[in-house]
């Protein structure tokens, strides 16, 4: 509450967007929930609030966590800082004809293994892409990837491990889909802090996201709809 | 001059009592090996495990005729293997210390009955609050318990000795947060073996490695 003095409603847009990032980065839920309110209120459009507001503050949250400035417990007061803005975001995008979906994105973190924090924020920053976002949760044989796949038609696969023994079971997804030619439409992104490119490349994923930002971003590409 | 082989042991901190208490057992004198311990805290930031072994490796290495460095993969993505590579040392087997405390057997049984598992050790129990508590902010933000061990029922203590105290830590650790407790003895598994042949100048064999499907 150190931020007391500042009454957010008195800044002016670009101010106040600048502030919702640092409330962002500090985790402050409900300043974040009510600055987007104030930008409703003065007539911002939903898509907008979300990119300028909450994505970019989130992009830089992950580039501080990146470089081990913010540790994890502070990435959740920020991811749920972000969702207290999305709260109210998303009923009005859903309504909004002009926000089409970027894309269907199916991602689950793999069999074996239940750690989501990772996942769960690439999933929230995949939303702010844009996305209709599926998530199968944890611990995710492969069965559970072909029954989304053949049940939502998605435009990507995405697929998260966090240990060195469920990451291997990446590569048994990956061959599974490309058996059933599968793998030929569908591109699979691949992340987890134990990956890096190389073994993305080894297991013929698509693509491996670094970071939740930089994988919304690749999301996007891979659909033909980089800005 | 004596001719026993010269061992280094750069070890994870978590693990610097059981290699002393080890020494002792398997009756090697005290400086049958050299002892170097890095921070347990790298446990949260495991991408520093292997810059910090391989500083140490690169001063020392050609002092010693057996290098063990006592850490698992730890989720280093690879990085820690290439250094041992480079060095010519050898590791703890297996991804975590969970792993090489309990064989992969037992380990694979818990997992099996329970993915929702959440492992503690003799020094993780000790170290419980400083480590788990404070090392994932659960003393500043109470409210992330959820974000963190939603998807966990149990706490199992894979315990070192028997001790009713530690037992009872364990407990108490389970109910901070919100999970049972399991007890299983599982002693020091593969950390006595590699130990005891690293003492010998000879490097571990941990018999076949374990990859699970
Ligand atoms: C937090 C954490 C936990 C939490 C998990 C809570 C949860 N709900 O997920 C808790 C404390 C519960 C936990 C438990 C365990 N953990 Co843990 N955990 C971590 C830790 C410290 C951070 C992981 C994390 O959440 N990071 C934050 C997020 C934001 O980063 P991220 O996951 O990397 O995700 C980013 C990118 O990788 C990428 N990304 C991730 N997924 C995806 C997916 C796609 C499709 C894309 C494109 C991108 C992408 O984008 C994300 C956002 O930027 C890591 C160490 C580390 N620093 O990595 C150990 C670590 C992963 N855990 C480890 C272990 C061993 C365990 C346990 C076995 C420990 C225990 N005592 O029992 C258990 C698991 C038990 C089980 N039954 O499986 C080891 C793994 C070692 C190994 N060799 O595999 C690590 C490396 C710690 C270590 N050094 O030993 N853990």
């Amino acid at each position: 509450m150190s931020d007391d003095e500042i009454i957010l409603n008195d800044l002016n847009d670009g101010d106040l967007v600048e502030q919702m990032k640092d409330d962002l980065y500090d985790g402050m839920a409900k300043e974040v929930h009510e600055g987007t309110q104030i930008l409703l209120d003065r007539g911002w459009d939903a898509n907008q609030i979300l990119s300028d507001a909450l994505v970019e503050g989130m992009r830089i949250v992950g580039i501080d966590f990146r470089d081990g400035i913010l540790f994890v417990p502070e990435v959740l007061q920020c991811a749920d800082a972000m969702k207290g803005g999305m709260g109210l975001l998303r009923p009005i995008l859903a309504e909004s004809e002009n926000s089409a979906s970027t894309g269907t994105y199916v991602i689950g973190t793999v069999k074996g293994d239940i750690h989501d924090i990772g996942k769960n924020l690439v999933g929230m920053m995949l939303e702010g892409a844009g996305f209709e976002v599926i998530d199968l949760g944890i611990n995710n044989p492969v069965e559970n990837y072909l029954e989304a796949i053949d049940k939502h038609r998605p435009n990507i696969l995405g697929m998260s491990a966090l240990l060195t023994t469920t990451m291997p079971y990446m590569g048994v997804v990956i061959e599974e889909l490309d058996k059933r030619g599968i793998l030929k439409e569908l591109p699979v992104m691949v992340g987890g802090a134990p990956l890096n490119q190389e073994f993305a490349d080894a297991i013929n994923a698509t693509s491996y996201g670094r970071d939740a930002a930089m994988s919304a971003e690749l999301a996007k590409a891979l659909v033909g709809k980089n800005s | 001059m004596d001719d026993r082989p010269k061992c280094l042991i750069i070890a994870c901190g978590a693990l610097a009592k059981e290699i002393v208490t080890l020494q002792r057992q398997l009756g090697l004198p005290d400086d049958a090996v050299t002892l170097q311990c890095l921070p347990a805290d790298f446990h949260n930031t495991p991408n520093k495990i292997a810059p910090a072994v391989e500083s140490i490796l690169k001063n020392k290495r050609r002092d010693f005729d057996i290098v063990l460095v006592g850490y698992g993969e730890c989720g280093t993505g690879g990085a820690l293997d290439a250094v041992l590579k480079k060095y010519n040392a050898t590791r703890l087997p297996h991804a975590h210390c969970y792993e090489f405390f309990s064989g992969s057997a037992l380990f694979e049984e818990i997992i099996e009955e329970e993915i929702g598992s959440f492992f503690l050790t003799d020094y993780l129990v000790k170290n419980f609050d400083r480590l788990v508590v404070t090392g994932l902010g659960l003393d500043r933000y109470p409210h992330l318990r959820d974000a963190y061990f939603s998807n966990y029922k149990n706490v199992v203590y894979l315990a070192q000795i028997e001790d009713p105290v530690l037992k009872q830590k364990a407990a108490d650790a389970a109910d901070r947060l919100g999970l049972k407790l399991v007890y299983k003895y599982a002693g020091y598994g593969d950390l006595a073996v590699a130990i005891e042949s690293t003492a010998k100048g000879v490097a571990p064999n941990y018999g076949q490695f374990h990859v699970r499907r």
